[in-house]
């Protein structure tokens, strides 16, 4: 009896052993976060291919926008080990390499044969490198992205809608070239009644919560001649910030706020955007490329209906920055795979199968391609525009930096506080007070 | 009783009996009382005593490594000498003030009414209660969606009773508005709680002394007035106290509602703090914050509670 | 019935008094409850429905909210639909018809596991560690009793978010942030001073003398207790776990700050269920309403305690 025993015991010690190192081997599992929009689902999509390729599971989490600084970076500072690979926006690389979150790349690339040249400037400098110009990589550029807007071809192609237009403003009803071009097709729609509904002109960001209204007035300011500092003497805000054309470009984004917008806009940031543009309720709207392939294969607006175009000029053309480098956490405990996956996301076959399924690669084997303009409505419109993109600032005090903004221009442009001049005056105080507190003057 | 204890002799287990059998009533009491005062020192009084030790530092979380400088009072000044710290204050007062006066007229007419015993009370009660049971930050965040000019229910029903045309005004977007949005929501959550206590405060009244009053034919004005405000005057002043106390506290529900805009016009304490805390991650500077904050709530609610002793022996 | 002295007595109110009464109270719950009607139909709208201007009263209902809240879905092209093999089930045809494909089950599941499992366990720590304190206070001459209640009380008066910024410091420092332990030993302590205050209440209204008597019969005070005085306590530790649990369950500042994704409750997870465009308004009014029904359950049943819990035992009917 007691040998029975015995040896069943023995038995099943074996068995158990064997059954624990076959469940380890085979749950090898990276998690990858990101925020919750298209073009992480199409990544879900590509990433079968890795795990084709190594057997290694993705696990996602996946946050709305308008919390994911929040969450992420709250999970960051706690040293969380969520993520093992983390797409964190452009504005965290200062912070996050400084205060040692993520995994500096260079051994990396230099040992893998990845080289930056590969990859569009303006990406490498916005997702990837600290300090700014300098060949610090802390990040993989993984989507491309910018603001962008988009319109009611449809509308604008209407016989009647085009003569009242010409009759009007004396010239043919386009996509508008600069600021006051939009403005006078934005108060043109304004309140107009098409297809038994009333419509309104365009669609901007005001969200005040987490970046939505800086990431869309800044797409004025940068075209009026607003800089963040002195080009010559870095952190010298003083007539760069608050120069008089930097006051008229803030006025300029308050007038057309209330002028020509929907109502109810007081928060609205990408979400929204697309929402009152699906349902037909704006001829025109800001929002970052990263949506324009969903927008294109909407049943209600897409297709035939929508057209793009870059963000207008005034006396300088530029557009705000969007997209996210991907970058491995220093907490992670899966560090060596997650650096295969990176490996297998740069090379130039799997970055254009990314751009295939609705994700920006940055990879010049893609965005040079002879092919690529004509891949995509946008394409060319994305392309132009990844020239003239203009970043915040990637401090690593860029949080202090953006809430002063968000709160400074969300007084004035929804809350009516104060003139342009006034809002643009304290925030380079407030700046000022956040670069002092950061030893930076 | 006898059986009552032989059988709990017998059924406490042996050891237990033995080990526990001789405890003295001092032992028990410290042995009772522990856990909850050990627990009540660990994740309230610690942490307070950190805060008031971080308020006098510049540390800032996210940056773990740097080297933690004290600064004396200067947080503090800072944040005394801060008009937007101020505004904050200001926001929060307009918004303490204006619902309570609200909840307490609501709830206070509505406990009258359901005082009279019609029937079909309890039922309607049941109803006005549910608000109450919901999630602050669930009833925030939908009340934006009910709010919504064009897809709200809001505005339309107002278009309805009005005539307004629906998209002419709008709620949270609305500097002059936006205050009294995130006024109506918690009034719509929380005039049942004052009602609750009105009424309880109501029916403590014995009928006698109405009786007696109708005898000596004073008019129902004079009732109220002579009967029936003072003695459910603790009452209600208790529901001021602890409706002071949570909205003074208030965040979920006005971040989710309005952020804390248009701009900072709905930016309540709570929602300041938050954002130096775990946005900004001026660690040292929030913690000051805080502390000012707790001192002016335990020292208004201090002083209330003295008067409130005193009216409760008048 | 006793006839009325006067015409507007206020003992015996007269029978128009209580007609317009009941009309007042019930045209304001009505009001009242409109937005909970609303947010509950709008569950059963299907996603466009929901955001039309101007709103509709009369829709054909749709149960895509509950759906879209239990699922995550990607929307594909036409042809890609038309290589699927078809679709199984009636949620996966549903999803199809909208030309878009189910990529798993959503995250709604392990939340509300999460509300239950913190809820409760909190609830239940907090209750035990209530009752004892109770207890204590209640029969013995426990030195500074008064002071120490007052204290208790006024650990409520700290919003949440200024205890939350050194509790985040000491999560950290000991590995508890985003774990359900450490949001149950968070809630615990905060429901622990409400748990005193009300249970000392009841105890209170517990005769000494029954476990006296039984201590004259030979129990310890410890038998006494668990044997005499527990069981009489049981509608005074009903009520009170029913508002620790509301507490627990309703939560929202601790959770954003404190948890991220293992420890996650509902209250951070239902105002952020986005659908395509802007908030998945269907899905948010089928999360409301599922996560609601307990405490609707709770409530009707202990309507008679409410009072004294939302009072800390303050005042009794």
């Amino acid at each position: 009896m007691i040998q029975t025993m015995r040896a069943l015991g023995v038995t099943a010690v074996v068995v158990a052993s064997c059954l624990g190192n076959q469940a380890v081997a085979q749950t090898k599992q990276l998690t990858l976060c990101w925020a919750a929009w298209d073009p992480a689902n199409a990544l879900v999509e590509l990433s079968k291919d890795f795990t084709a390729k190594t057997g290694i599971q993705m696990k996602y989490e996946f946050v709305p926008w308008t919390s994911y600084a929040d969450r992420f970076l709250n999970e960051l500072n706690s040293k969380g080990k969520l993520c093992d690979l983390i797409i964190g926006d452009s504005q965290w690389i200062g912070g996050a390499a400084e205060n040692g979150h993520y995994v500096k790349l260079n051994d990396f690339f230099a040992k893998e044969k990845i080289s930056m040249d590969d990859f569009m400037p303006a990406t490498v400098v916005g997702y990837s490198q600290w300090p700014k110009n300098t060949p610090n990589y802390w990040a993989l550029p993984a989507m491309g992205d910018a603001i962008g807007w988009t319109y009611r071809k449809d509308w604008f192609a209407r016989p009647e809608i085009q003569a009242e237009f010409k009759k009007k403003y004396e010239r043919d009803l386009s996509p508008p070239q600069t600021w006051d071009e939009l403005k006078q097709i934005a108060e043109f729609f304004q309140g107009r009644e098409i297809d038994g509904k009333k419509v309104y002109g365009a669609y901007i960001y005001t969200e005040r919560g987490s970046e939505g209204i800086t990431m869309g007035v800044t797409n004025a300011l940068y075209d009026w001649g607003f800089q963040y500092d002195d080009p010559k003497k870095p952190y010298q805000m003083e007539g760069f910030v608050n120069s008089p054309d930097a006051v008229k470009g803030l006025e300029f984004y308050k007038s057309l706020y209330k002028c020509c917008t929907a109502p109810g806009m007081s928060n609205a940031y990408m979400s929204e955007g697309l929402d009152a543009f699906k349902s037909g309720q704006v001829a025109m709207q800001m929002n970052f490329f990263a949506f324009f392939p969903g927008l294109y294969k909407d049943p209600n607006v897409g297709g035939d209906k929508i057209g793009f175009f870059v963000n207008p000029k005034q006396k300088f053309h530029f557009t705000q920055l969007g997209g996210q480098g991907i970058s491995v956490v220093s907490y992670a405990e899966h560090r060596d795979d997650a650096l295969a996956y990176i490996k297998w996301f740069a090379q130039p076959d799997v970055q254009k199968k990314w751009w295939a399924l609705g994700g920006y690669s940055c990879h010049k084997a893609v965005l040079n391609d002879p092919g690529f303009t004509k891949s995509a409505p946008f394409a060319a419109d994305f392309l132009k525009s990844m020239d003239i993109v203009k970043d915040f600032w990637a401090e690593p005090a860029y949080a202090s930096l953006l809430l002063d903004m968000q709160k400074r221009v969300h007084d004035y442009v929804v809350a009516d506080k104060g003139t342009a001049k006034e809002a643009l005056d304290l925030l380079v105080k407030d700046w000022q007070k956040v670069f002092k507190d950061e030893g930076k003057i | 009783m006898s059986t009552l204890a032989e059988r709990a002799v017998a059924r406490t287990p042996r050891r237990l009996a033995l080990r526990f059998g001789g405890m003295s009533d001092r032992a028990i009491a410290w042995l009772f009382i522990t856990p909850s005062v050990l627990l009540l020192l660990a994740i309230n009084i610690f942490p307070l005593l950190w805060s008031i030790q971080l308020s006098f530092t510049n540390y800032r979380a996210n940056r773990p490594n740097a080297v933690i400088r004290y600064v004396g009072l200067d947080n503090y000044r800072d944040l005394l000498t801060d008009p937007e710290v101020w505004h904050a204050m200001q926001a929060t007062a307009h918004f303490v003030l204006w619902s309570i006066a609200l909840e307490l007229v609501l709830g206070f007419g509505l406990a009258l009414l359901i005082n009279r015993r019609f029937r079909g009370h309890s039922f309607w009660t049941t109803i006005i209660l549910l608000p109450m049971m919901l999630s602050p930050a669930v009833v925030g965040n939908f009340w934006t969606f009910l709010l919504q000019p064009q897809s709200g229910l809001f505005n339309s029903a107002i278009a309805l009773l009005t005539g307004l045309d629906p998209s002419s005004f709008q709620m949270i977007g609305d500097v002059r508005l936006a205050p009294w949005s995130i006024i109506m929501v918690d009034t719509w959550m929380w005039t049942p709680y004052v009602m609750l206590i009105c009424l309880a405060g109501l029916r403590s009244i014995p009928d006698y002394i109405y009786e007696a009053a109708e005898v000596d034919r004073a008019s129902p004005w004079r009732q109220f007035w002579s009967i029936t405000l003072p003695m459910v005057m603790p009452f209600l002043m208790l529901a001021i106290l602890f409706r002071a106390i949570e909205n003074f506290k208030m965040f979920d529900m006005v971040n989710l509602l309005t952020s804390g805009g248009p701009g900072s016009t709905t930016e309540v304490a709570s929602i300041t703090l938050k954002r130096e805390a775990f946005e900004k991650w001026r660690t040292g500077y929030s913690s000051a914050l805080a502390i000012i904050l707790f001192v002016t709530v335990f020292g208004a609610a201090n002083i209330y509670v003295k008067v409130l002793n005193r009216v409760k022996q008048r | 019935m006793k006839t009325p002295v006067t015409a507007h007595s206020v003992a015996e109110p007269s029978r128009w008094s209580k007609t317009t009464a009941s009309f007042i109270v019930a045209t304001y719950a009505i009001i009242t409850i409109l937005p909970l009607l609303w947010i509950f139909l709008t569950g059963f709208k299907t996603p466009p429905d929901s955001i039309a201007y101007p709103p509709k009263i009369l829709f054909e209902p749709s149960v895509e909210g509950y759906v879209n809240l239990f699922t995550t879905r990607s929307r594909q092209t036409p042809e890609f639909l038309a290589s699927l093999p078809p679709p199984q089930t009636w949620y996966e045809r549903l999803v199809r018809s909208r030309n878009m494909v189910i990529g798993g089950p959503s995250k709604v599941v392990p939340r509300f596991v999460n509300s239950m499992v913190i809820g409760f366990g909190s609830t239940f720590l907090a209750v035990c560690f209530g009752t004892a304190a109770a207890y204590a206070f209640s029969r013995f001459r426990v030195p500074l009793a008064d002071d120490l209640l007052f204290f208790i009380l006024s650990t409520r008066m700290m919003p949440p978010i200024a205890v939350a910024i050194p509790i985040y410091l000491m999560f950290r420092h000991l590995g508890l942030t985003d774990t359900k332990l450490g949001m149950i030993l968070l809630y615990t302590a905060v429901n622990v001073s409400l748990a005193v205050w009300l249970l000392k209440g009841f105890m209170d209204e517990i005769p000494r003398e029954y476990e006296e008597a039984a201590m004259v019969d030979g129990y310890t005070r410890l038998q006494a207790f668990f044997k005499v005085v527990l069981p009489q306590a049981t509608t005074g530790i009903a009520a009170t776990a029913i508002f620790c649990l509301i507490f627990a369950w309703n939560e929202y500042a601790f959770a954003v700050l404190l948890t991220s994704g293992d420890a996650q409750t509902m209250p951070p997870f239902i105002p952020f269920i986005i659908g395509e465009g802007g908030q998945d308004w269907p899905a948010v009014a089928a999360a409301t309403t599922l996560f609601f029904i307990p405490i609707l359950c709770f409530t009707i049943l202990l309507r008679r305690h409410l009072l004294r819990g939302i009072t800390f035992g303050a005042v009794r009917k």
